[in-house]
């Protein structure tokens, strides 16, 4: 870089208060020319110039050649145009000092987020992007009615209506914020008035002109009586809390909302309401209600465990089809469920045509399969479904359906975390699936995993040692033990995935065959 | 009657619900046609005395109901005037308030008439109207009646931003009890109906080719959950919200503590609203949340079962793990960091910046305005270590709770003498 000789300050004059890029090239130009800070008295066209400060040398305003090394970080570009918004004078100086120590020898300067300067620069972006903000949310339209306009009643957007506002923002944000206003507001005429500048929006051109005053804006809106109405039937007075509204909503911004005009009267009226409410305490509930409710929804006495389980199980029935909704209700209806089913979304039940020659009994419903309220639709039911194709079996002949009925989880953040079956929950379930068995009559019962064996068995029996073994049930039927499928999709490496997926299979089709054996 | 006498019973009835969020759905404007616009971050345009937000008109279509919630003002028993909305009315007066700014766009909930069926579709008709007659891009928020057909809540999540369904109660035994009409099960399996929904639509919406993929709630699901109308202790509330954020992906689970209606109901006396344990769950449930807390972690710091009133939670968790700290800040890994109280998580982002470049100092601290008095006693800088045995008092927690504001309240009150 080459150094300039300068004796006094440079006057830097920009076009407007906010311009970013008048800046941004001016300062790209004292940077290529070596001008130290301090040398530098920025300001706006039109206010005086500093005391001592002479006009800038021609080398430093020239037009840029394109050597000139001038990379910045991108989170330093984003906060200074944001924070050259601010209406702290010092904000063009502080901009430039961080640019010069940016290019100097502190790159990582943004990173140090103790810094003064750093600190300065957030603090000022963070005040813009609060006015902006607070803008968006503060500003009240009064709409003009013109003479010719339908009546605003029919809903639709008055033709010729003019809406427009008196808005104070604490710094120069209106041109940047008046797109938020465009993008709301497209189809209507609008203006916004500042003091320092207005925005005016005819449906297609923005059009920025000279501030104004507040008596330039309409003094009234039909609609304000109903919005003020509204503000006062929200606010709760048991729960006032005055200056958790003031930290949002600060003091400056009342004198423009025409809400803010009812704040008094609410907060002096608040205890009054409140103890008033305490006092009367309860109230007799009115003799005419406002219609019957369903009856069907009325709390009824659930039934009792050793009522209904399992006294009836094992008994010939007409209505197998009748007997198996019948089975399902009574589970929902229970009062003895294991704690942790208060958690679950619903108990899930098999699927599938009674008399099937395949019955598949899986370990519980998993996730998908809880909000589903239907077996096997989740991943290792997918894998399942794959499976079973490959092994020639038709998946809607057969049936499926799981020893434990509810999903048994913990919840971790976003997602609900598997968690086994014991052997009480095992146990629990042991009579509404042998009496699901006794109903469905497949021919051939498939037990995937050792949940699934021990609640069909009712021991605890190794599924390596027996797998793919025709056993009895004690209850006569027969049982062809295998893995679960989500045993397949826990295996970390692909190799021993494809091998076992593959011996998966095979016992899918040593099953088919076994069931067609039986069958015929 | 005339439409403001309406606005006013419908507006109180519906004021007891503490959702008003307008965040985190899809971007739309205006430009091409219609009016109305949302950019993922939400506005609040007002806040009431009690430091609520106002950001959508949140009303019930009608404060009619058939149920008979104890807790509710607008229950069937209630003796509140009851009034409703025409569907045009409604209409209208949303496009009115959102052409002068004073909205984000509609909450709209109501009470059960005729049937759940009925009641949804009057909802979603207004839902209907705002976006098809009237191109409205707002943020719509529509109460979902949970026994409603299926159908009927596919169409209104093709037509608003959220829905929500409320828990009402931590435990279904007390909805049993206090809302007999009300079906805890159903609920959930609705939340989960709705669940399926949203994260199809987002799974399709996120398949390359696709122009216009189905949409349905792009800002999710919430629900709310009254606290002290029941005796669910703390580990109650937050056990079941945990339940729910991880089984239906809620984007928030509201705490509302109950608060004295005009016309209580003799099964649920009025008292003073518990403001400060509502305000201690929210404090729980972000931590729970974004600061890997674990339910246990959080309760271990109040005793049996409810949080320390007097501390905020995470305060209350470092007294009682005293030998975890204090830690240092320039070597600690973030998550620990995120344990010190006083410490926020973009706070803790800007010190693993700033200490890669340089060793942080006390006088650090203080220049990014945290709370020292709070955290210092937890935390090593390069100039400072806490005084000995600092952690080791027994007064340690009367010197670090809070003096003023609502936490003071929770305190003892001295006796004075007259």
């Amino acid at each position: 870089m080459t150094g300039v000789s300068v004796t006094g300050e440079i006057d830097a004059p920009l076009p407007g208060p906010a311009d970013f890029a008048a800046w941004r090239g001016q300062a790209r130009r004292f940077l290529a020319a070596g001008l130290p800070p301090a040398l530098v008295s920025w300001r706006v066209a039109g206010e005086a110039p500093g005391l001592f400060a002479s006009a800038a040398p021609p080398e430093t305003v020239a037009p840029l050649s394109a050597s000139v090394p001038a990379s910045v970080p991108r989170s330093f570009l984003e906060a200074a145009e944001t924070a050259i918004r601010h209406r702290d004078p010092q904000r063009f100086a502080l901009l430039y000092r961080l640019l010069w120590r940016l290019a100097h020898d502190e790159p990582g300067l943004m990173q140090v987020a103790t810094d003064p300067d750093v600190l300065r620069l957030h603090a000022m972006a963070k005040s813009v992007r609060r006015d902006a903000h607070k803008m968006h949310a503060f500003v009240r339209f009064r709409c003009v009615e013109m003479a010719d306009a339908p009546d605003e009643d029919s809903g639709a957007d008055p033709v010729g209506a003019h809406y427009v506002a008196w808005f104070e923002p604490e710094h120069h944000i209106l041109e940047a914020e008046a797109g938020f206003f465009i993008r709301r507001f497209a189809g209507l005429r609008w203006s916004i008035l500042t003091p320092e500048a207005s925005a005016h929006w005819d449906g297609a051109t923005l059009r920025m002109g000279p501030g104004g005053t507040r008596r330039e804006a309409p003094a009234e809106d039909a609609h304000e009586a109903l919005w003020r109405a509204y503000y006062r039937s929200v606010f709760n007075p048991a729960r006032l809390k005055p200056a958790a509204m003031r930290a949002e909503m600060p003091v400056k911004y009342w004198r423009n909302l025409p809400e803010a005009r009812e704040i008094r009267g609410l907060i002096a009226d608040a205890p009054r309401r409140t103890a008033e409410m305490l006092a009367r305490g309860v109230s007799a509930p009115i003799l005419r209600r406002q219609r019957p409710p369903p009856a069907a929804v009325q709390p009824t006495a659930l039934p009792d465990v050793a009522e209904t389980m399992p006294a009836d199980l094992f008994s010939r029935v007409e209505d197998p089809a009748a007997a198996l909704a019948a089975l399902r209700a009574g589970l929902m209806g229970r009062n003895d469920l294991p704690p942790w089913t208060a958690a679950s979304t619903q108990p899930v039940f098999g699927e599938g045509p009674l008399g099937a020659p395949l019955m598949f009994v899986g370990e519980q419903p998993g996730d998908e399969e809880d909000l589903a309220g239907r077996p096997f639709v989740g991943p290792a039911g997918r894998l399942f479904d794959r499976a079973a194709a490959e092994a020639g079996i038709d998946r809607s002949a057969t049936y499926v359906t799981n020893a434990v009925k509810h999903f048994k989880f913990k919840p971790t953040g976003r997602r609900r975390l598997h968690q086994s079956p014991d052997a009480g929950d095992i146990t629990y379930y042991r009579p509404f699936l042998k009496r699901e068995i006794e109903l469905v009559t497949p021919g051939l019962v498939v037990s995937l995993g050792a949940t699934a064996l021990r609640a069909l068995t009712g021991k605890p029996l190794p599924i390596t040692r027996v797998r793919g073994e025709m056993i009895e049930a004690p209850e006569g039927f027969r049982i062809f033990p295998t893995v679960h499928p989500s045993y397949l999709l826990r295996l970390p490496d692909p190799a021993s995935k494809e091998r076992e997926y593959a011996r998966f299979v095979a016992d899918l089709v040593a099953a088919r065959e076994a069931a067609d054996r039986l069958g015929s | 009657m005339e439409l403001r006498r309406k606005l006013e019973i419908l507006a109180d009835a519906a004021k007891y619900d503490a959702s008003c969020a307008s965040s985190g759905t899809e971007t739309r404007d205006s430009r091409q046609g219609g009016i109305g616009s949302t950019e993922g971050m939400g506005i609040c345009h007002a806040y009431a005395p009690d430091g609520r937000c106002i950001s959508l008109l949140k009303v019930l279509l009608t404060n009619a109901c058939q149920f008979d919630c104890a807790y509710c003002i607008n229950r069937a028993s209630s003796q509140v005037p009851r009034a409703r909305f025409t569907v045009r009315e409604l209409v209208t007066l949303v496009l009115h308030f959102y052409r002068r700014n004073y909205i984000e766009g509609l909450f709209l909930s109501s009470g059960i008439i005729r049937s759940p069926d009925y009641t949804m579709e009057q909802i979603t008709e207004v839902a209907r109207q705002l976006r098809e007659e009237h191109g409205f891009r707002g943020y719509i928020h529509l109460k979902t009646i949970p026994d409603a057909a299926p159908e009927l809540l596919a169409r209104a999540g093709q037509l608003a931003d959220r829905l929500s369904i409320n828990i009402e109660l931590p435990q279904d035994a007390s909805l049993r009890q206090l809302a007999p009409e009300k079906d805890g099960p159903g609920i959930r399996r609705a939340m989960a109906g709705l669940r399926l929904r949203i994260d199809e639509a987002r799974e399709a919406g996120r398949g390359a080719g696709r122009a216009a993929p189905p949409r349905f709630a792009p800002a999710g699901q919430s629900t709310q959950m009254m606290v002290g109308a029941d005796a669910a202790d703390d580990r109650a509330v937050l056990g079941t919200s945990a339940g729910l954020y991880a089984a239906y992906g809620l984007r928030r689970v509201y705490y509302s503590a109950y608060s004295p209606i005009p016309d209580a109901s003799r099964r649920l006396p009025p008292q003073a609203p518990p403001l400060l344990r509502e305000h201690r769950l929210y404090q729980a449930d972000w931590l729970l949340r974004f600061y890997d807390f674990e339910l246990d972690e959080i309760l271990a710091g109040g005793e049996g079962g409810m949080l320390d009133l007097a501390l905020d939670p995470k305060l209350a968790w470092a007294l009682k793990h005293r030998g975890r700290f204090p830690v240092d800040v320039n070597r600690a890994p973030r998550e620990m960091l995120l344990r010190v109280p006083g410490l926020g998580a973009r706070t803790v982002d800007r010190l693993l910046s700033t200490r890669r470049q340089r060793a942080i100092r006390t006088d650090d601290l203080a220049r990014l305005r945290l709370p020292l008095a709070k955290l210092l006693p937890f935390l090593v800088t390069a100039d400072r270590h806490p005084r000995a045995g600092l952690l080791d008092r027994t007064d340690l927690r009367q010197m670090l709770a809070p003096r003023a504001g609502l936490a003071a309240a929770a305190r003892p009150r001295q006796m004075v003498l007259l």
